[in-house]
């Protein structure tokens, strides 16, 4: 193969598999297609109490929280840096925005009145900006200490936990408020109001990646942190403002998840959720080493990490297996994606 | 020893020791009872097996790797250990080699791809997490108890150390894995050539070491180091279950990290991550001990203990740096 075999001007397959986002696409369309064919129903979309019904949507749902933390986890990831600790800063938001909701379903005058301890934005602000301290206290042992990423965001991992006990007492907080169940179960034109917050997020992402230097700038300190400096980047504010921002998303995520179960468990409450994101940056051909990174393809690895987990549920396929067919596919994926793997596998063909 | 000078190196792990003896000597003075020899031979007893399991990370620390399958193979070592014994009825002493070579093969299997196919450390073994803790499940969801008589003996069996006080088999194992390794890791031209990775692999590689032997031993020691862990903690719970020794990977790290190991790799010693275990049980045992305390304060405090030692490790580089030659404190500027 010469190698510029797969140019943009002579669209062949070659090239087309060498596209970034071939790899996630085609595994997200296999996915749905093996549905498609084991459950004939698995596309149908039905029109139901002013909005959509059906696994598609299911999907989309259930995916938003993961795709807004893979999102954060993108631009850690391209500033060669790793949040370990999204799952615990995903309990801890919902913590603290379940003890400030908590409340009760009174009534008053014959009339069915929901009350909070605390008014619903203040806690919402709170719950959020407590997610994004977390994530710029990450940011300050990364920045400013010089603490390598993993070991730097281990420490809110061990410790996170722990907080988010000690915000809900030990125990799992109930909410009872209503109008908040809305971010995680809500609807809004007939879509999950939870989607349009990741669209949102999305948009906002990607403008500041293609319309502002932004972008230019993490991919650079990500690529080659000396020459990005030499070049008269500020990394450390901008690794600061990275870390906060992942640590945001993982708020945003905690308060769709808690309200979505309409309560906040300390101990469970994004369990594994930093991996699964950043199984979700890795398979949407965001390299771990940084530099250039792929904010859609963080939305495919989250869709094709939640397929498959509805794909097993729904199969019928017992749920005890979730774990090794994930491992199976990461494995597989990562693989596909591996240069190595792949010449490894042709020199084993043509000797054969 | 050579390597255990006081320098900037060593240092951590220096205050790691008087850190430990620090709070073992608040608690003694804090409650009574606390200040006696069995009570601190129950810290080896409560925590032989994540001794064992944190000397093989420290192995993949030191080489610049990480293994987050640990915590999932001992969870699966137990499940294996407790569904053989118990269900499939096969001898003790026919399992226990075959766990402990199983994990090997899979830690090395997770090396191989590693080390073949250039994919992070990270993911590899994060699939192999996934992959034993399913694994686990396929087994049986429930845990199963272990009533063999020989396991049950082992168990409860104790054996006098002097006048201090008694100590389990596994304390017995675990010790003889921390003199073993501690000889592999400072007199074994394998120990060097783990240091050299971790150091730098391509000077490694220049140097002519077998880098891919290396890393694929390296892993391969941690599978196995963590299935005797699993047969170790098997053999103290007296149960398989699939959600044993769930976050036993991050105390593995935290114990190599507190102990002195470098994550970047090439840096620490394996007699550290004994201190950074046993700092890890004293943390366990004061709470347990002062009885008003929640539980979750002991993640809160082995966090912060594990904030402490890493800006304490990155100063004291810091220092070391700054003390270098002008020149090549030029050098390092303009790099």
């Amino acid at each position: 193969m010469t190698p510029g075999a797969g140019s943009i001007t002579r669209p062949s397959l070659a090239g087309l598999t060498r596209s970034a986002q071939f790899w996630p696409v085609a595994v997200l369309l296999l996915l749905l297609a093996t549905n498609g064919i084991l459950n004939p129903n698995f596309f149908a979309l039905s029109w139901r109490e002013g909005h959509l019904y059906g696994a598609p949507v299911d999907i989309l749902n259930r995916a938003a929280p993961l795709m807004a933390v893979a999102l954060g986890m993108t631009v850690v990831i391209a500033t060669r840096g790793i949040d370990i600790s999204v799952g615990a800063v995903v309990a801890i938001a919902a913590a603290v925005a379940a003890a400030l909701i908590g409340g009760k379903l009174s009534i008053v005058e014959g009339q069915q009145t929901y009350e909070t301890l605390t008014s619903m934005p203040i806690a919402l602000v709170a719950a959020l900006g407590v997610a994004a301290l977390c994530g710029l206290f990450n940011g300050v042992l990364v920045a400013t200490v010089g603490i390598q990423p993993i070991i730097a965001t281990l420490i809110l991992m061990v410790a996170g936990r722990g907080i988010a006990q000690l915000v809900t007492g030990g125990q799992i907080i109930t909410i009872y408020y209503k109008p908040y169940f809305f971010i995680g179960s809500g609807y809004l034109l007939g879509l999950p109001f939870s989607l349009w917050l990741v669209g949102g997020l999305l948009a906002l992402m990607a403008w500041l990646k293609h319309r502002t230097a932004l972008g230019l700038f993490i991919q650079a300190s990500g690529g080659n942190p000396a020459a990005a400096r030499l070049a008269g980047i500020n990394a450390r504010g901008l690794l600061l403002a990275v870390y906060a921002f992942c640590g945001f998303t993982a708020g945003l995520a905690g308060l769709m998840i808690s309200s979505n179960v309409k309560s906040a468990d300390g101990n469970n409450a994004g369990q594994l959720l930093e991996l699964d994101a950043i199984l979700a940056v890795t398979l949407g051909g965001t390299s771990l080493l940084g530099g250039r990174f792929s904010l859609r393809g963080s939305v495919l690895g989250a869709l094709i990490i939640q397929t498959l987990t509805t794909s097993i549920y729904s199969l019928g396929v017992p749920p005890e297996i979730n774990l090794v067919v994930k491992a199976v596919v990461v494995f597989a994926v990562c693989l596909v994606q591996s240069p190595e793997a792949r010449a490894w596998l042709f020199r084993r063909r043509t000797i054969a | 020893m050579k390597g255990l000078r006081l320098t900037s190196q060593t240092l951590p792990s220096w205050v790691a020791v008087l850190l430990f003896v620090l709070m073992y000597a608040g608690g003694s003075i804090a409650y009574t009872g606390f200040f006696s020899g069995q009570v601190f031979l129950n810290l080896l007893i409560d925590n032989a097996f994540l001794l064992v399991v944190a000397i093989g990370m420290t192995f993949v620390i030191l080489s610049g790797g990480i293994d987050l399958s640990v915590g999932s193979v001992v969870a699966l070592t137990t499940m294996v250990l407790a569904w053989s014994v118990e269900r499939a009825h096969l001898p003790p002493l026919l399992v226990i080699p075959l766990l402990l070579a199983g994990g090997a093969l899979f830690g090395a299997a997770m090396g191989f791809v590693i080390q073949t196919f250039k994919i992070p450390a990270f993911i590899v073994t994060l699939a192999g997490m996934f992959l034993a803790r399913g694994l686990c499940y396929l087994i049986s969801i429930d845990s199963i108890a272990i009533s063999d008589p020989l396991l049950t003996e082992l168990s409860q069996a104790r054996l006098p150390v002097g006048p201090f006080g008694e100590v389990s088999p596994g304390v017995v194992v675990a010790a003889l894995v921390l003199a073993f390794a501690v000889w592999l890791a400072q007199g074994t031209s394998f120990g060097r050539a783990v240091y050299a990775l971790g150091g730098n692999e391509r000077s490694a590689l220049l140097m002519g070491l077998a880098v891919a032997r290396t890393r694929i031993a390296v892993y391969a020691v941690s599978g196995f180091c963590a299935s005797l862990g699993g047969v170790l903690f098997g053999v103290y719970m007296l149960s398989g279950y699939g959600l044993h020794a769930q976050g036993l990977e991050l105390d593995a790290i935290a114990a190599a990290v507190i102990g002195g190991a470098l994550l970047t790799g090439g840096v620490g010693y394996v007699m550290g991550t004994l201190t950074g275990v046993l700092l890890l049980g004293v943390i366990q045992s004061l709470i347990t001990f002062d009885g008003s305390l929640s539980s979750w304060w002991t993640r809160i405090a082995i966090g912060a203990l594990l904030g402490l030692f890493c800006v304490l490790q990155r100063a004291f580089e810091l220092a070391h740096r700054f003390r270098r030659t002008p020149a090549q404190q030029h050098t390092r500027a303009a790099a």
